[in-house]
């Protein structure tokens, strides 16, 4: 018999909601780190009882909690006597220290002058597909790091910046990394997305990087049709069955590779707006994908006040709305780039957050809807595990 | 000398305390002594209240003592007499910010 866990991160706190098989019946536990904004949690593939957390406040900065008991308790990574410790034989408390590695160099500024790299929060957590004490962290100002101690120290991957990093700029939401995707057929590949830089894949485990944005068309933001980094690139969903196939939600457009990367074209076919942010793919079927739809970027909200997600059968071109469950009038909610899931049952399970504090569950592959819970904060991200029990 | 140093509501929950703490701290008693004897008792607070690496107040931050905003004080500032003999708190606050 399997169960769902899915772990919700929100302006306020985490959550962590759980039901058998059925995906029916749920018991809600949180607020965890309440008041503190969890921008993001994730499970271990290889452990699940072990979750990594992204905690964060503009007052104290950055935590990261693990929790070994499938998020039951949580400890800050490197604070406790058998952590890290120091000469003096105190734990280094190394945990949240996020260094960039050598000169901290620049990165282009709203005004178009050059601005220092500075850190500002861990925007995801990609623990590894292998290896239950090796983490990826995607951080604002961009950049990843790595941590192979569970998380009680981090080191940045710094090559990535050196690919044109004084061509980057922050999104309206700041210079994050975002979304990190682990190749699981080659354990040197690793693609990662940036707002406001683009897409960049590694092909040697993270020393080398290479943009991967031909095909990607910005003509508003980047009037050189050829530019290779600078993309408002929202989320990249791929299928852990189809490695080499990417799916793109950009600032605008929705894009697919077929060529892991190496050249993007444009599926928005027939939505009605192919602006948003998250994207997923089905857990069994590698071409049926699904988007949230957003009016514009002025205008953070599902068009004409219905919340759709459209799904395609055929990895884009073709999408039909899902609206069963859904508000169908007055909804003027958004759903962020990290806060849309799938489960690995059968039929599969879709889940979103909005900010509008809902949770949304599909246990049919999207047909109908029903609301996990409405009133949580502002959801930054939702994550599901499937566990086998 | 021990000196009483209050938290913030946060950082409490994080160093899981009580609003009061009581620190060893070196003579003559300054800022930064009563932060370094903090951050090691504590080394869940490291980051939080100072940057890792350069050290710098965080800028929500601020410390208050005697009714006295010290934010800006070198760190290297004694603590007022009241505060090195235990009469007063040394207080680490989150300051008022973001409307």
């Amino acid at each position: 018999m399997s169960s769902i866990r899915v772990l919700v991160g929100t302006k306020k706190g985490a959550f962590v909601l759980t039901a058998d098989g059925q995906r029916q019946s749920w018991k809600v536990s949180g607020p965890h780190f309440a008041g503190w904004e969890i921008y993001h949690l994730k499970g271990s593939p290889v452990d699940p009882n072990r979750i990594f957390a992204s905690q964060s406040s503009g007052w104290f900065g950055q935590i990261i909690q693990r929790s070994d008991d499938g998020g039951l308790t949580w400890s800050p990574t490197g604070s406790r006597p058998e952590d890290l410790v120091g000469p003096d034989g105190m734990p280094k408390g190394e945990g949240n220290k996020f260094a960039y590695e050598g000169e901290v160099g620049t990165h282009l500024w709203y005004d178009g002058t050059q601005h220092p790299w500075e850190f500002k929060r861990i925007w995801h957590v990609e623990p590894s597909l292998t290896d239950p004490d090796t983490v990826f962290a995607g951080a604002e100002d961009a950049a990843l790091f790595k941590s192979t101690d569970a998380g009680r120290s981090w080191k940045e991957l710094p090559g990535l910046r050196s690919v044109k990093s004084h061509l980057w700029q922050p999104g309206a939401g700041g210079m994050g990394l975002h979304t990190i995707i682990l190749d699981p057929t080659d354990p040197k590949r690793i693609y990662v997305a940036i707002s406001a830089a683009g897409a960049f894949r590694t092909d040697d485990g993270g020393n080398t990087w290479r943009p991967i944005n031909k095909g990607l068309k910005s003509l508003y933001e980047l009037p050189d049709p050829d530019t290779d980094v600078g993309h408002c690139v929202h989320h990249i969903a791929m299928s852990p069955q189809r490695p080499g196939v990417l799916f793109m939600q950009k600032h605008w457009d929705i894009m697919r590779s077929d060529n892991s990367g190496d050249l993007w074209s444009e599926v928005s076919g027939n939505l009605p707006s192919d602006f948003g942010f998250p994207i997923e793919v089905h857990a069994h079927e590698p071409e049926t994908i699904y988007v949230v739809p957003i009016k514009s970027d002025s205008e953070h909200y599902p068009p004409d006040g219905k919340l759709r997600v459209y799904r395609s059968r055929m990895g884009g071109q073709e999408w039909e709305p899902l609206t069963r469950g859904l508000p169908q009038q007055d909804c003027y909610v958004n759903v962020l780039r990290d806060a849309m899931a799938v489960d690995s049952m059968d039929p599969c399970g879709v889940y979103f957050g909005t900010t509008g504090g809902q949770v949304y569950c599909s246990a049919d592959g999207g047909d109908t809807w029903n609301a996990i819970v409405r009133d949580l904060p502002a959801v930054l991200s939702v994550e599901v595990q499937t566990l086998k029990s | 000398m021990r000196i009483r140093v209050v938290l913030p509501f946060h950082l409490r929950t994080l160093a899981r305390v009580n609003e009061e703490v009581l620190l060893e701290v070196p003579d003559p008693g300054t800022i930064g002594g009563v932060l370094d004897a903090l951050e090691a008792q504590f080394p869940v607070l490291r980051g939080t209240i100072r940057e890792h690496g350069t050290l710098r107040r965080r800028p929500f931050v601020r410390y208050f003592a005697c009714k006295e905003d010290l934010s800006l004080e070198p760190v290297d500032s004694v603590l007022p007499d009241v505060v090195r003999q235990g009469a007063e708190p040394f207080l680490v606050v989150g300051a008022m910010a973001g409307g």
